[in-house]
């Protein structure tokens, strides 16, 4: 498959998580992935996703952009947001941390992410915004026709 | 998101059918909720065959249900979720609060 670049922009709505990550899985799909992997990227797309909705914007609606690039067998998802951003990144990525556990939040997150990605790394400014890069290869299972 | 359930033998089964994730979650709670609040049975049983899609959102629904119906001494059993989501609870360590029926 040729390299490849896609970019969408959302509101900070959660009826667009269902939208979002169905727009990134369907884009990677030329990469032939399994049924498998095409469930881990859409639950890592649709945590970051919901990170932006409930966390970035709490009192308002505001923009998530997201950006997916495919190199060679490599998928890498940029999800930012402008929000409030993450004071502690360390504490945020902890399992089971959440900073609203009345709202039966699980603080899964981001460990969901980190479990069904290559890679996840997390950059933040408060009241500047958070940006969520993923890495994922692709494991290539073209069979060989004949010789 | 659709709820499907039924009441035999006590054991009240919930079917969740679509996609649960922060859109569906409001509704999947207070539905349940108010399944539960009927107290006429002694085990509840989720049954996942039908749901597609599960965030850490649904960890955080199950885990609220959970803690209510502990209070009454009623519990949990997960059955037939799919790979991506068996990944989450295995992850999140749920099945040690609510085992998953074979």
């Amino acid at each position: 498959m040729d390299n490849n670049e896609m970019k969408l922009t959302i509101k900070s709505l959660s009826e667009n998580e269902i939208f979002a990550r169905s727009v990134v899985a369907s884009f990677c799909v030329g990469l032939n992935p399994t049924i498998e992997e095409i469930g881990d990227i859409k639950t890592a797309v649709s945590e970051a996703v919901t990170n932006c909705v409930v966390h970035a914007y709490p009192d308002r609606v505001g923009y998530i952009d997201i950006f997916v690039s495919i190199f060679e067998n490599t998928v890498t998802i940029k999800i930012q947001d402008y929000g409030v951003g993450i004071a502690d990144i360390k504490k945020a990525m902890q399992p089971f941390f959440t900073s609203k556990p009345y709202n039966e939040r699980s603080g899964m997150g981001f460990t969901v992410m980190e479990g069904f990605m290559d890679k996840v790394e997390v950059t933040s400014q408060v009241n500047g915004g958070t940006c969520v890069v993923m890495t994922k290869e692709i494991c290539a299972k073209d069979v060989k026709v004949g010789g | 998101m659709v709820i499907k359930h039924r009441l035999d033998n006590n054991i009240l089964y919930v079917m969740l059918c679509g996609e649960l994730d922060e859109c569906s979650s409001n509704y999947t709670r207070t539905t349940l909720d108010k399944l539960c609040s009927n107290r006429n049975f002694k085990q509840l049983v989720i049954d996942f065959s039908e749901l597609n899609f599960m965030d850490s959102t649904g960890i955080g629904v199950l885990i609220g249900r959970y803690k209510k119906l502990k209070d009454i001494g009623v519990p949990i059993y997960i059955y037939n979720p799919n790979r991506t989501v068996e990944k989450i609870f295995k992850m999140s360590g749920l099945y040690e609060i609510m085992p998953k029926l074979v």
